[in-house]
């Protein structure tokens, strides 16, 4: 299979700072609100370097997603940052009247998704902000897989018109993709070609099924593994064009099952190739406290939970 | 320049379309309109004066206006309508199948002149905020308005919206709130007492200003006044009193009418109390 080395565990959003730092400097638009997270979400540096453009709302996620929404009448681009489930659930009327009905140019930048959270448990760990971002009109919803993809897409969202939802994590992992791959919205990214099964992930969820290629691989079983870092609009071309030749579907992710990228697939392949599909995410249940990889392991995302996926779906498939 | 009394036949006008808006499509909201008309009319044609001809979502070198409180919608729209943003005639279309005036003010439809959905309650001062903050970023000296509703300030998310304004000196803003003392479920003091709004306001730091809604004269001057307080350091509150209803006798203090049309014989009555000064639409 295709090699994909870790050049050094980062966090994503530290990839997400980086880029915020950066269109700072090249685009005085660019405008970072946060609620009392700045340093979680690695925007000192942008609050640093332009003081101006940064704002601070307290404690307040409401008013802050209402103030993103009237920046853009005038022009600017404003990021919010702060946890996922401060960017979704708390203050999914405000994105729904003020953002996606309105149709404005809000970057909702969630860190914090899903259960690599770890310690801080199910309070924080949430598992249902891509289901509640997709279901919007309007909205593209966004969850890169690793640090110099959060950069690269924390760059083109920038220039990318209309309300953004983008997802990233907590915890360093692992740093494979190319530095300076531009970022393409709405692209699936074609990691490794095979013709048994079709792995489709998004977001952490995207090495560990690399991994299982690998383990696959020695098997004697060729896995197409698929990156979905663009949730909406979903690459539904990419994907259709995989099962048509591997006629069998695993999805992974970081998130619930119900609302989340497989569900998404499923609802493309009903409709135009019915094919099995298995799903690893998580099934009806909240998070707890743990270490990530604890996590992983405990509620079905680990990379032997990938293997056994795909040989169920390929069994399936016969 | 118009006059207080050239001002009240508008209102008088715009109070008829709202009327005749809400028993057309058999829904919306009659009384908090009623009750807001001689605001909203002061605000346009004699106070921001926006270019109704060029409208541009970005507001840039204008003024700029929010409703908060969106089933206020039938007297905005008519207002928008008789100051020339589009067609009076388009006011027949209010709440129907295809128009770009629904129910509540939605930008989706591209109507000149709305730059925010709204009618989910309590977000639209912090936009307010937002927007005067982008107006200062651009060094654009203009003022953003905005009206919210009392029963509104029930919605947690605008004292998050007052704190932050007064904390960080939002001062090219002036929001208004309408002031009529009653909501869906009947009086504020029955629904949620709000207590003394004026001290909770100055409390969080706003500057405060009082004005009864419902006397041309009393908004024009108030409104004026109040332009003069921008620009000093803190966000302005104009705590406007009015009668929900106001001009139809039966619906006035009436909370029954926040949301309730009127029928065929009540339009009447309600249409002879009104003089029809620019022409129905």
């Amino acid at each position: 299979m295709t090699e994909y080395i870790n050049q050094g565990s980062k966090d994503t959003r530290s990839g997400f700072g980086e880029a915020l730092l950066e269109l700072g400097k090249s685009n005085p638009n660019v405008i970072a609100l946060c609620a009392d997270l700045t340093g979680s979400l690695k925007m000192e540096a942008f609050a640093a370097t332009f003081p101006d453009r940064f704002i601070q709302v307290g404690i307040a996620e409401a008013n802050m997603i209402g103030i993103a929404a009237g920046l853009t009448i005038g022009g600017k681009i404003p990021f919010t940052g702060t946890f996922a489930n401060f960017s979704t659930g708390r203050v999914y009327d405000q994105i729904r009247q003020s953002v996606a009905y309105s149709n404005k140019n809000v970057k909702i930048c969630a860190s914090h998704a899903g259960l690599t959270l770890g310690e801080d448990g199910a309070t924080h760990q949430n598992l249902e902000d891509i289901g509640m971002m997709k279901m919007l009109p309007n909205m593209t919803v966004i969850n890169p897989c690793d640090f110099n993809q959060t950069k690269a897409a924390t760059i083109a969202i920038a220039s990318y018109p209309g309300p953004v939802y983008l997802r990233f994590g907590r915890p360093k992992w692992p740093n494979f993709m190319p530095a300076g791959q531009p970022f393409v919205i709405g692209k699936a990214l074609l990691l490794n070609e095979g013709s048994d099964v079709s792995i489709f992930a998004t977001g952490h969820m995207v090495w560990n099924a690399l991994l299982a290629c690998k383990i696959l691989e020695d098997q004697g079983i060729l896995a197409e593994v698929i990156d979905i870092h663009t949730i909406k609009p979903l690459d539904n071309e990419a994907i259709l064009a995989s099962v048509r030749k591997t006629g069998c579907v695993v999805t992974a992710e970081e998130h619930m099952r119900n609302g989340g990228l497989g569900d998404s697939i499923a609802q493309l392949l009903v409709r135009e190739q019915p094919a099995p599909v298995e799903m690893v995410a998580v099934n009806d249940s909240f998070g707890e406290s743990g270490k990530p990889e604890e996590l992983l392991k405990k509620f079905g995302l680990d990379v032997p939970d990938i293997v056994a996926a795909a040989l169920k779906v390929i069994a399936r498939k016969q | 320049m118009l006059t207080v009394q050239e001002l009240e036949k508008i209102a008088s006008q715009v109070r008829r379309d709202i009327v005749r808006m809400v028993h057309g499509s058999s829904s919306g909201h009659p009384g908090g309109p009623l009750g807001s008309t001689d605001f909203l009319v002061a605000l346009y044609f004699k106070i921001m004066k926006p270019d109704q001809k060029n409208f541009t979502m970005d507001g840039v070198g204008e003024d700029l206006f929010f409703l908060s409180n969106g089933h206020l919608s039938a007297g905005w729209y008519s207002v928008l309508a008789r100051y020339g943003y589009f067609d009076v005639s388009e006011l027949r279309t209010f709440r129907k199948l295809g128009s770009r005036l629904q129910g509540h003010p939605a930008t989706s439809e591209g109507l000149p002149g709305i730059r925010m959905s709204s009618g989910s309650l309590g977000q639209g001062l912090s936009v307010s905020i937002g927007a005067a903050l982008a107006k200062k970023l651009n060094h654009d000296e203009h003022l953003v308005y905005c009206l919210m509703g009392d029963g509104e300030l029930q919605e947690g998310q605008n004292w998050e919206a007052l704190m932050y304004a007064a904390g960080n000196k939002v001062d090219n803003m002036v929001a208004v709130v309408d002031y009529n003392g009653v909501q869906i479920d009947g009086p504020n003091d029955k629904v949620l007492p709000m207590g003394d709004l004026q001290a909770k306001f100055e409390a969080f730091g706003w500057q405060v200003m009082t004005m009864y809604g419902n006397d041309m004269t009393e908004v024009v001057e108030t409104l004026k006044k109040a332009q003069w307080y921008t620009g000093q350091g803190k966000p302005l509150m104009i705590l406007m009193t009015t009668h929900m209803g106001n001009g139809v006798d039966f619906m006035t203090d009436n909370y029954e009418w926040h949301g309730v049309f009127p029928n065929e014989e009540q339009t009447k009555t309600a249409l002879a109390q009104l003089d029809e000064t620019l022409g129905d639409y």
